[in-house]
Parts: structure tokens; C-alpha cells; sequence
């Protein structure tokens, strides 16, 4: 044989030399590698600066005149009003613990998505800017200068973060790179770089009080469909109410369970649920989004759209509010709700009318999750549930990383799950509660363009789930998450084909034996219940 | 190349070369005595002047990462260490932290093992040999407050000195005693070395200044052991000097002479360590101790935080969302504040 | 001794020499971590790829059937279907084996066994073209996500229902961009 070409010598393999400094290696930008930018008029909605149309693609990226100067002086702001920056800035020693830990890396490789270098990013310009020796040895104290390379990369890796915060949890100081990719965005804003999935649900939120832009009649007419269906499936008639004051309860979930499947399956176990137990409660169109997308821009436009909670529950004169199953939406009521908005005086400590169970953990910012409000009906025996509906599933659970690592909501979920399900199998112990790995779509990348970024990045999440499913033939993830809904089941069409994908509340309204029922033959999304079919062929 | 990684090596190679020769040309007292004061004062200063900027910064929010069980329906069993909603629990929290380093710890967990078992279990190697370096720096520290403290003193007041140092000499190999943690902490920071030369991950992250604190911190171990076991240093003299520096009643120039070069090496490498730390990642050291994400309770929905600066910002009133919608809300039969 | 006695025989040092070579298909500094043994939840990738070669080895000497073989063939190719690769090189590793097969059985190739080896490599050639078909069904399933996402979805459901507000200054189109068009993509 003469002059055979081996194949392994036929592919192109990256030209990249391997010793190259990270600072030296630029961030790809051809189509498929980014979120789309936002539109100026999203921007201009909110007031945020450099509304312009733009795109990642292009060389020149439209950045103001004095765009360092805004740069810097928003880092030195941030340092001064941020301890935690401040101290995450100084205190890595890059031992590497969190390297293998972030679903990023893990799926792509990517070193740059290691949680220490995405900081590194942030750190270099630190260093350069806000400390001696950087300003003295430069590279060789890991400093560089403010290019606009840097800002480009910044854009990159701090749109592959979904601020899910596992690294945090393995870093010996606690570093938490959801804390840092969140100043770098806020940074990233202050000069209109922002991405459209997450400006877009903003405006829209802002405006007509949902991401999706949902009026308020249509708010109500969709809610409506939903009983409608119930009603088919279980022959009773449902009548809840919007906007109504002097409601015990004022109900709040994000507003993708209303319009997006399998959420709207949980929104209607929550509705079968309330009318089953009878509480009184009332939904607001003005305060119809749970989720806060402003929590991936900037403090401020977090504190803005979460304002509409307490404000909708004063004017509708409200004991207490109930919320839905979200998770961004957890991190910020738990850790920030009560400190921007509170204190919310003009309510009281939830109390369970049904129970009579004093929510403690909740008394301050009076909120409380339903799967804790769920879990404790359960465990009082107030809820008549027949779990062998759920019997053609086999369920696991996924953490979703917020109630999870900002909020700590781990056993309530899972309480409720094995008192409305026969079938349920948790995911190896590395990949679940404090250490779930993400969905890959978090902190609003979850749009279609990158979808081969979020393949990656969920591959960690789609792999301990095929473990289940081919271990105990796991059919069904459960979540608590409306992003989670949205975006696993393209996850596991493709990882792991055979795994649908629910919300806790759809398989309580699944079990639950509501007064006046009737025979169930269906499922909440209307599909033939095994063994119930017309009970004809058995 | 490892630029990095030989800048750090040159730097301590300079470094070396002045600790070693240039005492010796008739400086002792600025080495011996003068830098020793200059090197501690810069520690002292440094590190509270860090802290203090550190802590200058507000604590906006309440942002621990849990992990674990919140506080939650009193039946279900709450994580108190792990997710702590209470001082008491930040405190045990905080002691796992900062003296088994839990967090580090996690790290070592591989479960499901296909294939080849041992090499999951190499992680454990970080946590182990992070414990062994910081323990055995704090234990070579105690041992050497013998030089700064009268003997009579020492038995007295300082007994754990002695205690330490009979735990130390345990394993007794002839004699003198090995006094076993010099080798470990040499042992420990040449495998932390080695880590991020053999490491491609942990090397592509590794900038000199993480270089140069382990190579100065080797060059420290090395030259101490080498005092102790190979050239048998006057430790008499020594000890007049470094008492002399603690009483602010310097030595004899004579003694001073009298001390070998390793010695002086020895001291400039922790002068120079000293004088490095504030205004390095060793800072590292206080910052455990005030990172929000470890040392605040998982709390803020049962006690409002707050934030010094809450910003005022402009909401979107359920007034104006009314009026944008009024007319659709009525004929959808939604109540309204305000008819038309 | 026949070839598949010799592959046998010679199986895991095959494995190992031919995952070495598709590592080396992705960047250093990427490769530098899948080839690192890892609990399977902790590297799926490695893990996956590893166990899929070996499998893919074995389905070749038990000549297994085309369906059989397919599902052999899946978790490694739609793994590299969504890793950034060009068609050509997403599948290129399975030609790999036949020069690591050769380059390790160079002193046991007799007359016989080169025959063997000759329908074993067509046999090889068979293997990538299933890999082919599989990397285009992944490729088409991921194009379906991005023309089938949720949001367009339900905003045709909503547009259908006359649901949705059109706020003047803000629009409700949550699926805009046109960034190809004025991204400098247009002569694409």
C-alpha cells in the first residue's frame, strides 16, 4: 500500500496550539454560539441604556464612547455595594475543586467553562483596575487591560452560566459564581449588551405583569380552558376567581404554567387542589408572573418586577401569598424578596385555614411555597388521594437549583411525590438535592438558537436520568421548576427518549379524589389512564 | 513552557540568592533584626487594612448557598449544619469550614464506579493534602514559639507547646526526634505543587501567584529542615537572636556573625512571605470567614435582611396597568378600581 | 486462529488505542478532561464514549444486525452530533478503528487473516455509514427543537386565539430577530 492517509489524518483537527494562555483565546461568535441580543425597544421599555440593534456577529459591537470609563466605574460601584464580590475577587486560589463540577464543563469541555476561569474572566480586569500588584506584574499577577475582547468574552461565558450555583457548594470559600456572572451581567447591561430571551420577558413582564405579554382578559380566559378540562376530566365544576379582594390567599406561579405545556397541567392541579380543599383564594392578572427575569439583569429591575407581588396583595388585601412551583422565582422570594420589598406589614403570618399550621419559616416575608403547603395538607391527612392513578409512571425527581442550593427545599417535594405516586426512584446521590446537576437552560438561556449549547449543557442532568430509566424504568421527571417544564423534554427526547416530563402538581391532581368526582378514565392531559380505559377489554 | 511557573522559580531563585549571600556582607542587622520588624508590621497592618476594606463593603442580601434541608414544617427533619437558620448553626457551620474544610471534603465523592476503581478515588487527595499543609504549618508554627518565649515561660503558660511537640515527635526514628510535621508540610506543598504542574486542568488555571507562595513556603520548609537535620545550626544563637527581636534587646553583632547563612535565608523567605500575604490570594485566610455564601443563616423569610442601600425604583402601578387594560377587563368581568 | 480470536484477544488494548485517537479529535484542552477516568455521572462524556466503543468492537465480532448495531452506534454519535463538529469528523472516529486494528495485529497478519481482516474493514464501512444516518437523524431532531420550541408553539396557539397584547412600544414578538439579516450573515 503507497501513500495510505490515515483517516484520523484526513480530519481537521483544531488548530488551536494547547499551551496557549486563556487570555489568548477568543471567543467564537458564528451562528449557533450565541443568544440572540435583545431589541432596542425592550431595552427603551425599561429604561436600561445603549438601546441600539446590534448583533454578537458583528465586529463592532455599537459599545458607547466611553464605554471603559462605564465599566469601570460600575465595577468599583459594584465592589463598594457587594461584600460578597469584593471577597470572591480576593480570595480564590484556583486549587480547581470546582472545575469538574459546573454541567458547562462537564457537557463541553470548554475550559473556560470551569467556575474559576469564568470568574478569572471578571478577576483579570480586577486586578488591572483595583489592585497594586496586577497594575505591577500584569499577566504574571493574571491581570489584563480592558479590551473589547474581554467584553466580548464576557458576553460569551457569562451567557453559558445558568447561575445554578453547584460550584458554590464544593468551593472551600464558598465562591459562588452565580454572584459573579450576575455583576458581570449587571455589567454587561450597563453598556446594552443584554440577550433577548431575557429582555424581552422583562419588558413584557413589566408592562402586562407576565413575560409572555398575556392581557388580562386573555389571562382569565386561558385559566378558564383549563376548567373547562377539569371539568371534562373530572366532573367538577370549578370557579376560581381574579383580582378579588378580600381573598385569604393571593396565588402566585409563573405565568409559563398558564400558557406552555406540562406546566399547564400543574396549574390545573393547583386549581383541583384549592377547590378540593376549599381555600380561598384569588389569582391577580396585574401580579401573574411568579418567574423574574429581572433577576438576570440587574438587582434593581429584579427589585422592580417583584414589587408587583406585595403591591397586588396590599391592594387586594390579602392574609397571606401562596406560590407556585418556579425555581429563579424561589431564589428571589427567599433571598430577596423581603430585604428589597419587605417588610410586608400589612400581612399576616400564613396560616394553613386548613391545618391551622403556622408557616414560622414564612412569617417575615409571608410567602409560602405550595409544595410545603401540599406536604403539610398530606401529612394532616386532609387530602383523599388515590396514588394508583399514578401507577403507569415511574417518577423520579429533579432538583431544580434554586429551591434546591437557594433555599434549601428538598424533602417537602418529595414527601408529597411518594404519597401521590407507588413508583418513585431518586437519581444517583452526586446528581441530586444540594448537588443536582442543572437543566442546562437556567437564568433565561433557555432559547432555541443554542440549542446544541444546551444539549451540552444538560447532558449531565439527561445522563443520571437514563440511569434511572434504565435501572428502574423511569419514565417520568418530575420538577418544580417552569423552566425546568419548558426545556427538559427536548433534553430527554434527545439524551434519554421514553422520559416525559411533569410538574409536582400534576400528579397530585392525578391522585387526588375530589368531592363529586367522577370515575377517571383520563389523565390531566387527557390521556386514557391505563386499566381505566372504558374498563370494557379487562 | 510554563511561563508562569518560571517566573515564580526565578523569583525565588533572586529571592534565594539575596537571603543567602547578601546577610553575610555585613547586614546581618538589617536582615536579622531590622526586615523581621518591617515583615511583621506589613503582616499586621496588611492584613487588618484588607479586612477592613473587606468589611467595609455592605452585605445586601442574605445569600447562603444551602446545602441541605431547609427549616422548614417542624417534621421534616431540617439540615441545621449544612442549611443553618440559626447563629448557632452558622457558628458549627463555619468551625467545619475552616478546620475540615467540608466543603473541599464533598469533592471526594465518586459513586457510581464502572471500570477502574482507583483513580475515582484520587480526589480525596486534594482535601488531604490541604488539611496536611495547613496543619502542619500551624503545628511547625507552635514549635517554633520556643524561640520567641523564655523556656521557664513556655513550661508555664505555653504547656501546649510542649504537648504538641511530644505528639509531633511521636514516630521516632533515632535521633534527634523527627520531628515529623516539617516533613509533611514539605511533603504537602510539593504535592500541591505537583498538582498544578501535573494537573492539566488545575495548570491551565494557575497563574505565578500561585506558583510563588508554594515554592517560597517550600524554600521555607526546606531550609528549615536542612537547619535541623543536615547542617546542625547553632540553635543556642539563633535563639538569642530571636528572643532578642521579641524583647526589643538585640544581640551582640558577634552572635549574629556567628549564625550560618541558612539561617538568614530561612528568615528572609518568611519575611518575605509575611510582607507577599495581605496582598495576595493567602488572604484567603480571612476571606473564609466573612463569604456571605458560608456565614449567614438561611433565615430571610423568617427575619427580614437588610440592605443599607434598597434603591427606590420605579414600578409599574397597578394604576397604569388599569388603564392600559380597563375597558378588556371589564368585558371580561374582571373587577376594576376605577369604572372608565 | 482466526481474526475475531485475535481481536478478542487483543480487545481492550484495541479499545483503549482507538479512544485514544477519537479523543484527540477534539481540542486539547477539552480532551484533557473527557479522557479523565470519572465517576460516570461526574464525565458522561468520557464515559459514554469509552463504553461505546467498546460496545460498537464487540457488535462488530458477534456480527450483529443493522438495527442491533444502530442502537450500538447511538450514544456515541449523538453525543458528537451536538459537540461542534463538522459531519466528516462527528463520525470520522468509527474509520479510526481500522488503522489501530492493523497497526496492533501488524505482526499477526498471515495471508489468511489479511482476507479476514479485508471483509472485517468492509464491515467497518458499514458501521459508519449507519453512524452517518444516525448523525443525521440527531441533526434533524435538534433542527425540530429550534423550529418547534415551546414559545412558538404556544405563541401560534395564542396568535390563533387572538390572545395576545400587542403593547406598541414593547410588541409581543418574543421570536424576533432578524440578526442574520443585519448580522452581517446576509450573503450566507
Amino acid at each position: 500500500m503507497v501513500d495510505v492517509v490515515k483517516p484520523e489524518e484526513m480530519i481537521k483537527i483544531d488548530p488551536t496550539p494547547p499551551s496557549t494562555n486563556w487570555m489568548d483565546v477568543p471567543p467564537d461568535f458564528s451562528p449557533g454560539k450565541f443568544p440572540y441580543p435583545s431589541q432596542a425597544k425592550s431595552l427603551e421599555a425599561v429604561g436600561f441604556p445603549n438601546a441600539r440593534e446590534w448583533s454578537p456577529a458583528d465586529e463592532d459591537w455599537k459599545l458607547p464612547e466611553n464605554w471603559q470609563q462605564i465599566i469601570h466605574e460600575g465595577f468599583k460601584e459594584r465592589l463598594d455595594k457587594y461584600r460578597s464580590l469584593k471577597v470572591f475577587m480576593d480570595s480564590c486560589v484556583r486549587c480547581g475543586a470546582c472545575a469538574d463540577k459546573c454541567h458547562f464543563f462537564i457537557g463541553t469541555g470548554d475550559p473556560k467553562n470551569m467556575p474559576v476561569l469564568r470568574a478569572e474572566l471578571l478577576r483579570s480586569i480586577y486586578r488591572n483596575d483595583f489592585t497594586t500588584i496586577g497594575k505591577m506584574l500584569g499577566k504574571f499577577a493574571g491581570a489584563r487591560k480592558l479590551t473589547p475582547a474581554v467584553i466580548k468574552e464576557w458576553f460569551s461565558y457569562f451567557y453559558q452560566c445558568t447561575e445554578c450555583r453547584r460550584c458554590s457548594v464544593f468551593c472551600p470559600y464558598g465562591i459562588d459564581t452565580a454572584e459573579i456572572t450576575m455583576m458581570a451581567r449587571e455589567l454587561l447591561h450597563l453598556l446594552g449588551l443584554s440577550i433577548h430571551w431575557i429582555m424581552d420577558p422583562v419588558s413584557n413582564c413589566n408592562r402586562t405583569g407576565n413575560h409572555l405579554g398575556i392581557q388580562p382578559q386573555n389571562f382569565k380566559e386561558i385559566i378558564e380552558f383549563f376548567c373547562e378540562d377539569i371539568e371534562e376530566i373530572t366532573g367538577v365544576t370549578l370557579n376560581p376567581s381574579f383580582n378579588r379582594k378580600g381573598a385569604e390567599v393571593l396565588f402566585i406561579t409563573p405565568s409559563g404554567d398558564a400558557f406552555a405545556d406540562p406546566g399547564t397541567y400543574s396549574f390545573m392541579g393547583y386549581l383541583m387542589l384549592f377547590e378540593h380543599i376549599g381555600l380561598d383564594y384569588t389569582l391577580s392578572t396585574y401580579a401573574s408572573e411568579g418567574g423574574n427575569f429581572g433577576l438576570f439583569t440587574s438587582s434593581e429591575m429584579m427589585k422592580r418586577l417583584n414589587a408587583k407581588m406585595y403591591r397586588e396583595a396590599e391592594r387586594l388585601g390579602v392574609k397571606w401569598i401562596l406560590g407556585g412551583e418556579c425555581g429563579h422565582m424561589w431564589r428571589v422570594i427567599n433571598q430577596y424578596m423581603g430585604t428589597m420589598n419587605g417588610p410586608a406589614n400589612f400581612l399576616e403570618a400564613p396560616v394553613s385555614p386548613i391545618t391551622g399550621t403556622k408557616f414560622e419559616n414564612a412569617r417575615d416575608t409571608k410567602m409560602v411555597h405550595i409544595a410545603e403547603f401540599t406536604a403539610d395538607l398530606i401529612k394532616n391527612n386532609k387530602l383523599n388521594l388515590d396514588p394508583s392513578r399514578n401507577d403507569h409512571l415511574k417518577v423520579t425527581y429533579h432538583d431544580s437549583c434554586n429551591p434546591a442550593r437557594g433555599m434549601g427545599m428538598l424533602d417537602e417535594p418529595r414527601f408529597v411525590l411518594e404519597n401521590v405516586c407507588n413508583n418513585f426512584h431518586d437519581m444517583p446521590e452526586s446528581t441530586i438535592r444540594e448537588n443536582t446537576f442543572c437543566c442546562g437552560s437556567g437564568s433565561g438561556l433557555n432559547t432555541e438558537e443554542i440549542m446544541d449549547l444546551r444539549l451540552r449543557g444538560g447532558l449531565p442532568r439527561a445522563n443520571a436520568v437514563k440511569y434511572v430509566h434504565e435501572k428502574h424504568g423511569v419514565n417520568m421527571l418530575s420538577c418544580v421548576c417552569a423552566i425546568d417544564r419548558a426545556v427538559l423534554p427536548p433534553l430527554m427526547d434527545y439524551w434519554v427518549p421514553g422520559v416525559d416530563v411533569c410538574g409536582l402538581h400534576e400528579l397530585v391532581g392525578n391522585a387526588l379524589v375530589m368531592e363529586g368526582e367522577i370515575e377517571r378514565e383520563m389523565d390531566l392531559r387527557m390521556e386514557d389512564l391505563p386499566g381505566k380505559e372504558g374498563d370494557s377489554d379487562e | 513552557m510554563n511561563l508562569n511557573l518560571l517566573f515564580s522559580l526565578a523569583a525565588i531563585l533572586v529571592l534565594g540568592c539575596v537571603g543567602y549571600f547578601v546577610p553575610n556582607a555585613g547586614l546581618q542587622m538589617f536582615f536579622g533584626v531590622i526586615l523581621p520588624y518591617i515583615a511583621v508590621l506589613t503582616f499586621l497592618c496588611g492584613v487588618i487594612w484588607r479586612v477592613m476594606k473587606w468589611a467595609k463593603s455592605p452585605v445586601p442580601f442574605r445569600i447562603p448557598t444551602t446545602c441541605g434541608q431547609q427549616q422548614s414544617l417542624p417534621w421534616i427533619k431540617q439540615n441545621k449544619i449544612d442549611n443553618p437558620s440559626t447563629t448557632t448553626g452558622v457558628i458549627i457551620r463555619m468551625f467545619f469550614e475552616i478546620f475540615l474544610f467540608r466543603s473541599l471534603f464533598r469533592n471526594t465523592k465518586a459513586e457510581i464506579k464502572d471500570g477502574d476503581k482507583i483513580s475515582y478515588e484520587w480526589e480525596i487527595f486534594l482535601w488531604v493534602g490541604a488539611l496536611a499543609f495547613h496543619y502542619s504549618f500551624l503545628t511547625v508554627l507552635v514549635r517554633h514559639l520556643r524561640f520567641f518565649f523564655e523556656d521557664t515561660l513556655l513550661k508555664e503558660k505555653l504547656f501546649f507547646v510542649g504537648i504538641i511537640e511530644t505528639l509531633d515527635g511521636f514516630f521516632q526514628i533515632g535521633l534527634p526526634i523527627v520531628l515529623i510535621s516539617g516533613f509533611v508540610l514539605l511533603a504537602a506543598v510539593l504535592f500541591l505543587l505537583s498538582r498544578r504542574v501535573l494537573n492539566p486542568q488545575v495548570k491551565y488555571i494557575s497563574l505565578a501567584a500561585d506558583y510563588f507562595p508554594l515554592l517560597l513556603i517550600a524554600g521555607i520548609a526546606a531550609t528549615g529542615l536542612w537547619m535541623r537535620y543536615i547542617e546542625r545550626v547553632d540553635v543556642t544563637a539563633i535563639k538569642q537572636i530571636t528572643l532578642g527581636i521579641v524583647s526589643f534587646n538585640w544581640t551582640s553583632i558577634d552572635v549574629m556573625k556567628s549564625v550560618s547563612g541558612t539561617f538568614y535565608l530561612h528568615l528572609f523567605f518568611i519575611c518575605t512571605l509575611l510582607i507577599y500575604f495581605p496582598f495576595s490570594k493567602l488572604m484567603h485566610a480571612a476571606g473564609v470567614f466573612l463569604s456571605p455564601t458560608r456565614n449567614l443563616a438561611n433565615n430571610s423569610r423568617m427575619v427580614r435582611h437588610i440592605n443599607p442601600w434598597n434603591p427606590e425604583v420605579k414600578v409599574h402601578s397597578y394604576e397604569s396597568y388599569e388603564n392600559d387594560f380597563r375597558e378588556k377587563m371589564i368585558e371580561a368581568g374582571l373587577p376594576v378600581d376605577k369604572e372608565s | 486462529m482466526g481474526l475475531i480470536t485475535l481481536i478478542e484477544e487483543k480487545r481492550s488494548k484495541i479499545v483503549k488505542e482507538w479512544f485514544k485517537l477519537t479523543i484527540k479529535t477534539y481540542p486539547k484542552e477539552k480532551s484533557d478532561f473527557f479522557k479523565k477516568k470519572k465517576d460516570s455521572m461526574a464525565n458522561p462524556v468520557g464515559n459514554t464514549l469509552s463504553k461505546s466503543l467498546e460496545d460498537i468492537l464487540k457488535g462488530l465480532t458477534d456480527d450483529v444486525e443493522n438495527n442491533e448495531m444502530a442502537k450500538i452506534l447511538d450514544p456515541s454519535v449523538r453525543l458528537r452530533a451536538v459537540q461542534e463538529f463538522a459531519p466528516s469528523s462527528a463520525v470520522s472516529y468509527i474509520f479510526f478503528l481500522k488503522n489501530v486494528i492493523r497497526d496492533i495485529l501488524k505482526k499477526d497478519l498471515t495471508k489468511e487473516i489479511e482476507k479476514e481482516l479485508l471483509i472485517f474493514e468492509s464491515k467497518i464501512d458499514r458501521v459508519s455509514l449507519i453512524a452517518f444516518d444516525i448523525y443525521m437523524g440527531c441533526r434533524e431532531q435538534i433542527f425540530t427543537y429550534k423550529a418547534n420550541h415551546v414559545k412558538e408553539r404556544t405563541l401560534k396557539l395564542l396568535e390563533k386565539a387572538d390572545l395576545l397584547c400587542e403593547v406598541p412600544e414593547v410588541g409581543a414578538e418574543i421570536i424576533p430577530h432578524n440578526v442574520y439579516l443585519n448580522g452581517g450573515f446576509d450573503d450566507k
